[in-house]
């Protein structure tokens, strides 16, 4: 009987202790993503897709600082203000265009004060193939290629500025026939280094980080040859509320932000 | 509905893509479709597997990977320049090739289904009757798997005409070439021009219905007739 009570009074407090260590290993899953910062927040931000690797960048550094959780959705501009018209959850919008930004506040869906220019893109004509381009103007004019890759000139800000510079290089007539044109500037970019297209107009974010370019050969289109690529970024309905979403505006505009925007091609802010 | 002149000429190029590659995919298909109903071959199982593939395969996966194979160093690329055809990205008869895979499912597995549904006992008796191989397949087993076939044509049809994530990779949107009217319905969207996008999707939906609706009537009198 005394040792019967015994296992009793062992097997109880063994579930007590069982219980208490659930507790806790409960509680520590819970706090577990705050890593430590009770104030932490989550934003979700819409990123052009030429902007992808600044972006990156950016919100490494700003998670890193504020603790804040940033999760980044790419794509195209033209799609994210469909999606946003349409109730899209997205806090903040990097668009590649000024005009989108500038729409979704005449429809009330983002905040006026909040927009301004984070970035002036950068073009680059580029080939995968590192003897391809020398000097752009003479290899464009001697057009020794078959497919010359750009983004789609309706929808991407980059390849109207492409169309610009054959416009402005009087080349635009002559090499029309070699025109391929992908959806965005990401796409033109995969023709381009899967050797489909030997060579295009892309973004200088995508091919060069710090100044230097990774592969293949490159011509730096003069901003003289097109009109600037001014990038608006926006706070939208859903993050008026996030002190977390105003901090990331704030960061991308402030010294050090556009130090690592800089970094990756973009011209700097006038 | 306003449909612009490139409207029109998206129109008609989906139009032509959609009856090159179920032409091409009604003579390749039958043939798979027949030694698969019918081998007893191990590797039965490996190449039903390998057909039905795009099936699962999200279409720009598949897309980016034929991008990848079409470019001057990918294997499809190198034979296509090799045969002196050039590479086949951004071309009409590279988006015949891509959806030439894309839809073969649609074709092949109708087709099996119906070659199986015949069995072999209809050929057996045939054979009896001193009917040769090919006039066995031509006259007993093609007729007798005619509902087969028609669905296996309006899937691939159909399954061409909706294609988008596959052209979106390879395509490079060339008007008159590659251009064709998902890509071009995904542009009005992209370009917030939605009314032109609305009139173009529309008349895609109509159409679609007519087709979908002219071929599951005549199938039901068709196969009334026939005693399925």
């Amino acid at each position: 009987m005394k040792e019967a009570l015994g296992t009793g009074q062992l097997a109880h407090r063994r579930a007590s202790i069982r219980r208490a260590l659930r507790r806790q290993v409960l509680g520590w899953l819970l706090l577990l993503p705050y890593g430590g910062n009770l104030a932490a927040e989550e934003v979700l931000v819409a990123v052009a897709s030429n902007f992808t690797a600044p972006m990156q960048a950016l919100s490494e550094t700003f998670q890193r600082q504020t603790g804040h959780d940033v999760q980044l959705a790419f794509g195209s501009s033209g799609r994210f203000f469909a999606q946003i018209s349409n109730g899209a959850p997205y806090q903040l919008f990097f668009s590649a265009d000024q005009a989108k930004p500038q729409a979704l506040v005449a429809q009330g869906l983002a905040e006026a004060e909040s927009r301004f220019t984070y970035a002036v893109g950068g073009l680059v004509l580029w080939s995968a193939d590192a003897d391809r381009i020398g000097s752009g103007v003479e290899t464009l004019a001697a057009a020794e290629f078959e497919r010359l890759a750009i983004a789609n000139p309706r929808l991407a800000p980059y390849g109207l500025a492409a169309i610009q510079v054959l416009q402005a290089l009087e080349l635009e007539e002559s090499l029309q026939g070699k025109l391929v044109q992908g959806e965005n500037i990401a796409q033109a970019y995969q023709f381009i280094a899967s050797a489909n297209a030997n060579l295009g107009f892309v973004a200088r974010s995508q091919v060069m980080s710090n100044g230097v370019l990774g592969s293949g050969s490159a011509w730096s289109v003069p901003s003289a040859l097109h009109e600037p690529i001014r990038q608006d970024a926006v706070l939208l309905r859903n993050g008026l509320n996030s002190t977390a979403a105003r901090e990331l505006l704030r960061f991308v505009a402030s010294e050090a932000g556009q130090a690592i925007v800089a970094g990756f091609g973009y011209v700097g802010l006038d | 509905m306003g449909l612009s002149e490139a409207d029109l000429t998206a129109i008609f190029l989906t139009l032509r893509l959609a009856s090159v590659v179920t032409i091409l995919l009604l003579l390749l298909g039958t043939p798979l479709a027949w030694w698969l109903a019918r081998t007893r071959s191990l590797l039965k199982g490996p190449i039903g597997a390998l057909v039905a593939l795009p099936l699962v395969l999200p279409p720009t996966v598949l897309g980016f990977y034929l991008l990848v194979a079409m470019g001057p160093n990918g294997p499809l690329g190198q034979f296509s320049s090799a045969v002196g055809l050039g590479t086949l990205a951004f071309s009409f008869w590279g988006l015949v090739v891509g959806s030439v895979f894309y839809s073969m499912p649609f074709v092949v597995q109708p087709l099996q289904n119906a070659f199986e549904a015949v069995g072999s006992r209809p050929l057996e008796v045939a054979a009896t009757l001193g009917a040769g191989p090919l006039d066995r397949f031509f006259t007993v087993a093609l007729p007798l798997a005619r509902p087969g076939f028609v669905t296996a044509t309006v899937l691939g049809f159909a399954h061409t005409v909706g294609e988008f994530g596959v052209v979106l990779m390879i395509g490079g949107n060339i008007p008159g070439q590659t251009r064709v009217v998902s890509v071009q319905i995904y542009d009005h969207v992209e370009a917030l021009a939605y009314d032109q996008a609305h009139g173009l999707a529309a008349l895609l939906l109509g159409f679609s219905f007519l087709v979908l609706m002219l071929v599951y009537g005549s199938r039901r009198r068709a196969g009334t007739g026939m005693g399925w």
